[in-house]
């Protein structure tokens, strides 16, 4: 069964339709990439998973139940194992709260944890993408771009999720940087089974990280399946001239 | 020729130089990368060259264009020299153009300036203009910046950039702002202008695959330094600074996972 689940989603914004007839099942502990141009819906598609946004047709489906913004229980169980981390670490975090604070926040929020339960918590999941215990005492503005991205990733570990959800998640990153951030995500992958979805129109990225992609164009899904067999051989028109645009190094 | 030539250039906000006695040389017909991350300077450097830097940054060194000093040269004499020997074209494309202006009436103003064209023939050469770069929508003369997509809007920055024949261009992520298709879509419309034109490039990116489909030969700069210069296969093959081998070793693990795609970093 899949954790996370669009089916026949549709999604306008006012009187333009974005996203239509969308479908897409997330099993537990895949990687997904959904690669696409500007205004190809992958945004949108990651609100709906996110919650933030019900759907105009269609459902959201979590554990097979849809997903319905009013029960707060459900929501809340929702929030604790679906946890997203998006794309400008400079700011997705509030410069005047503490990085405890902040990496804290989902456990406050959600009503799971206190106290020294909460503090372990947090020193747990800062650990877990690399950073020093001396990162909790400090300020964002005291990071650069690469070790922001950590804390907001370990915001998103600190609930225990399931699924982490990705938007652009190293777009914003130098290159250097940003290979590190991937293989913390790969890791964090492959040692906490986490389920990850991440949206980005760089192609090495979900390449390096995702084992399924899913291309989409002007809110439809052209072509699924897994992301070495559409980038060695792409069977739509529109995956082939994505993959041949890609920059590549000289042999 | 040396058509750029830039010596000991260092900028300055206040006490840290944020670039820091940086040389390079650039001949006619020469295409010349300069790779960085962010905070490295390359921007400066590329504004610098041609004597756009904001006046609160105090500039020492030298920068000589076809034989001008741009270095301490007042705007006003800069801005006959710019126009048919280097023009610049940014990454947005839409805070380049005027949002208020018509394009084709923005592509008018330098071909009227420099190659003093008026009436019938400043029509023409506008409309030559939009096609060279592959917009051949008479629609697109009459339209504001904000009614074309990001790339149509490149395209007319390019065109506008090139009115006055200039012999260098200097593109700063010219296609960092676009989609990867119409980045490529960008890039190729460059390369056939630069040949046609036979025109000199410095091409500024972050991107060492993008930058290395376009020159021959490229500048690293870190945190305002130059720390190695090369002919871009020698730099790729062979890197020599730490700073370089880092670089040159994250984009091929990056381009790697295109080839394996193992679903996994490792």
């Amino acid at each position: 069964m899949s954790v996370l689940e669009l089916r026949d989603a549709g999604f306008s914004y006012g009187s333009r339709s974005v996203l239509d007839d969308v479908s897409l099942g997330i099993a537990e502990g895949e990687s997904v990439g959904l690669v696409g141009e500007s205004g190809a819906g992958k945004s949108t598609i990651l609100r709906l998973l996110l919650g933030l946004a019900a759907p105009r047709d269609g459902s959201v489906l979590f554990d097979g139940r849809p997903l319905d913004l009013r029960d707060r229980s459900l929501m809340r169980r929702f929030r604790a194992s679906v946890q997203p981390v998006f794309q400008d670490p400079y700011s997705s975090l509030d410069p005047r709260q503490r990085i405890d604070r902040i990496v804290g926040e989902p456990l406050r929020s959600l009503g799971l944890a206190r106290g020294a339960d909460a503090a372990s918590r947090v020193e747990e999941a800062v650990a877990a993408v690399g950073l020093d215990a001396d990162t909790l005492t400090r300020y964002p503005h005291e990071f650069s771009g690469g070790q922001r991205q950590r804390i907001a990733i370990a915001r998103a570990l600190v609930s225990r999720p399931r699924v982490l959800l990705a938007d652009e998640p190293v777009s914003a990153l130098d290159v250097t940087t940003r290979v590190q951030v991937i293989d913390l995500l790969a890791r964090l992958r492959r040692e906490n089974g986490l389920t990850l979805v991440m949206v980005s129109h760089d192609l090495s990225a979900v390449a390096s990280v995702c084992e399924r992609t899913v291309v989409l164009q002007h809110g439809r899904i052209v072509e699924a399946g897994a992301t070495r067999s559409i980038l060695s051989s792409p069977s739509t028109a529109y995956a082939r001239q994505l993959v041949a645009a890609v920059p590549r190094l000289p042999r | 020729m040396t058509l750029l030539d830039v010596t000991g250039l260092t900028v300055r906000a206040d006490a840290a130089p944020l670039v820091d006695d940086v040389s390079f040389t650039l001949d006619a017909g020469d295409r010349v990368g300069l790779i960085g991350e962010s905070g490295s300077g390359k921007s400066l450097t590329s504004l610098a060259a041609v004597g756009l830097l904001p006046p609160a940054l105090r500039v020492s060194g030298s920068v000589r264009l076809d034989g001008h000093e741009i270095v301490g040269t007042p705007d006003a004499r800069l801005r006959a020299l710019r126009g048919p020997v280097a023009q610049v074209v940014f990454q947005e494309p839409l805070t380049a153009l005027d949002p208020l202006m018509r394009v084709g009436k923005q592509i008018a103003e330098p071909l009227r300036r420099h190659l003093n064209l008026r009436g019938g023939a400043l029509g023409e050469a506008v409309a030559t203009a939009l096609s060279e770069v592959a917009l051949t929508d008479p629609r697109i003369a009459r339209a504001y910046p904000h009614e074309l997509s990001g790339g149509q809007r490149q395209r007319v920055a390019i065109a506008i950039a090139l009115a006055a024949r200039p012999q260098l261009l200097i593109a700063d992520e010219p296609t960092t702002a676009l989609d990867v298709t119409v980045q490529d879509a960008v890039l190729t419309l460059l390369e056939r202008l630069i040949a046609e034109r036979d025109m000199a490039l410095l091409f500024v990116s972050h991107d060492l695959a993008v930058v290395s489909r376009m020159v021959e030969r490229i500048v690293v700069l870190q945190r305002g330094v130059a720390v190695e210069e090369g002919p871009v296969d020698r730099v790729l093959r062979d890197p020599q600074h730490p700073y370089t081998r880092a670089l040159v070793a994250s984009a091929r693990a990056l381009d790697a996972a295109l080839d394996a795609s193992e679903g996994d970093a490792e």
